[in-house]
């Protein structure tokens, strides 16, 4: 299996990301999936879509359960199977595994996997309490940890050990921002600096508001098939040639150490091996930066840098456009915006594009081989996919 | 007796290796684990399967509740329960007896640093409703307490 496509994308549509005033989830999921279906002129989705699978953290954001039905219903696939996998923050990272494993199993030819969420509409406070359910309940949310709060936590301790300073938690702010200004999907289109992020006011120190990711509607929506049909559809495929996924405790107190993620440590040395690639071959990647810290654990994690040295990386402009390794071109979690459910494979999306040089005025020259790192709660989940331009 | 998957442990059913159990205990005042027979481990909340040794064989053990701050954040913006206090310190201690306990911890922000020393208070159920769990939170420790012990 080393090295070998374990399954390819064939077509990729996102939603715009932002505040979508008056719009029910599965109106937004059909934006994406029309435009995944749309851009591929070969697939008939009533013809040839067999499954799917969709990533959604929340019933609590519009009251809404079983969801998985009636968005395949507002994209006209009944009765196929459709399946809501929950995974927090990871759903939809988590949901592409599992497509994956449904082309592999060789049950499917061609399976529709997204994520949607619709948070916008919910006062900050409510949203605040639903997102603060991915950590645990009676030893954190109940003594008044909220999501913010475990970062900040992971945060303090990585100040502590590595003399990783807010400053450079900014940039990482900074740098997102300036790649959301090229793309047009992104919810938050404007620069900021450094200073603006270490004025913007305290939401759980030491992280502030420009710390912190959006609270954002949108959804995603890729077609994979087995590899060796990809080109029926497309004259471009992107394999994914690795998968990883791994499990932690969910109260980030139970870890002995909160200045990594063991499941991001554990899914990218799977998802390395199975694809025979190292961290250094990886040309962009997209990763969960839910707060600035969260992207600089996820350098370390990944092996782009040293464990302590993230810092450092963001600092020296490694990880912008034009730097060694490009990460979140999309404008991440913090630009691009973050409806948790979809944001897995929104990664995907975009590794997609900057795979088949559609990636337009943020395009990586010549990138082949890109990575998407997807965390679900403090990392109790932990999702690494590696894909590969075919050439 | 508490029966679980493997055979009998050394909890009476008056209080199981639960959550309901140890919040009970906060209720008398008490921070209590669940101690490993094979392996040694302190398990805060308690647990029935050690996830060290995978053993069964558990009692109960009252902690000291003192230790010291392994880090810390302070929330401005909170759920609308909390909103009331904010801003307020949470964080995760490192109890004595060698296991971590998260919480908030009731000390001025500027007097905040690893390394604290810090002591468990409890407060009383406040809801019939629910979860009607006593919370319990860390305050400074008292140097001259702390020589008792």
């Amino acid at each position: 299996m080393k090295g070998k496509p374990l399954a390819s994308i064939v077509s990729a549509g996102l939603s715009k990301f932002g505040k979508l005033e008056g719009r029910y989830s599965r109106e937004i999921f059909l934006e994406a999936a029309r435009e995944a279906f749309d851009s591929c002129s070969n697939l008939d989705p009533k013809r040839d879509v067999k499954a799917l699978f969709v990533g959604q953290m929340s019933e609590s954001f519009e009251h809404q359960g079983h969801v998985a039905p009636s968005l395949s219903d507002w994209i006209g696939l009944l009765p196929i199977p459709a399946t809501r996998i929950e995974a927090a923050c990871a759903s939809s990272g988590a949901a592409l595994r599992c497509a994956i494993f449904a082309i592999m199993s060789g049950i499917h030819d061609v399976v529709a996997v997204g994520g949607v969420e619709k948070m916008t509409h919910r006062a900050t406070s409510d949203v605040t309490e639903y997102l603060a359910m991915a950590s645990d309940f009676p030893m954190e949310q109940w003594h008044g940890i909220t999501f913010p709060a475990i970062f900040g936590l992971m945060a303090t301790a990585h100040m502590h050990k590595y003399g990783t300073t807010e400053e450079q938690m900014a940039m990482v702010a900074v740098k997102n921002h300036y790649h959301g200004c090229l793309n047009p999907k992104a919810q938050i289109q404007t620069e900021i600096t450094v200073k603006q992020v270490m004025e913007s006011r305290p939401v759980a120190w030491p992280l502030k508001l420009f710390d912190c990711s959006l609270i954002s509607d949108g959804a995603s929506c890729l077609v994979i098939t087995r590899p060796n049909i990809a080109r029926r559809f497309t004259d471009t495929p992107v394999d994914i040639v690795g998968t990883g996924q791994a499990s932690d405790t969910i109260g980030l107190y139970e870890r002995d150490d909160i200045t990594f993620m063991q499941v991001a440590r554990s899914a990218a040395k799977q998802a390395y091996k199975m694809s025979d690639k190292t961290p250094r071959r990886v040309d962009v990647a997209e990763v969960h930066d839910c707060f600035t810290i969260a992207e600089i654990i996820a350098y370390e994690d990944l092996g782009f840098c040293a464990p302590g040295e993230g810092g450092k990386l963001i600092e020296k402009g490694e990880t912008q456009l034009g730097g060694r390794i490009p990460v979140n071109t999309s404008g991440g979690l913090k630009a691009k915006g973050h409806p948790v459910g979809a944001t897995g494979t929104a990664q995907a999306c975009e590794i997609y594009l900057q795979l088949t040089g559609q990636a337009g005025r943020r395009q990586v020259e010549d990138a082949s081989t890109g990575l998407t790192h997807n965390i679900g709660g403090s990392g109790a989940t932990g999702v690494v996919h590696i894909y590969q331009r075919r050439d | 007796m508490f029966t679980s998957i493997r055979g009998e442990i050394d909890m009476d059913s008056e209080s199981p290796p639960t959550l309901e159990s140890f919040y009970q205990f906060c209720t008398q005042k008490k921070l209590m684990a669940a101690r490993c027979k094979s392996c040694g481990a302190i398990l805060v909340p308690p647990r029935a399967l050690c996830p060290k040794c995978n053993s069964a064989d558990m009692h109960w053990t009252e902690l000291k509740g003192t230790g010291r701050l392994l880090t810390y954040s302070v929330v401005h913006v909170a759920p609308s329960a909390f909103q009331p206090s904010v801003p307020y310190a949470v964080g995760i201690v490192l109890l004595d007896e060698g296991t971590r306990l998260p919480g908030m911890v009731q000390v001025e922000p500027g007097d905040l640093r690893i390394g604290l020393r810090l002591k468990v208070a409890f407060e009383s159920p406040q809801s019939d409703k629910w979860p009607s769990w006593a919370r319990y939170f860390f305050v400074k420790a008292n140097p001259l307490g702390r020589l008792k012990v």
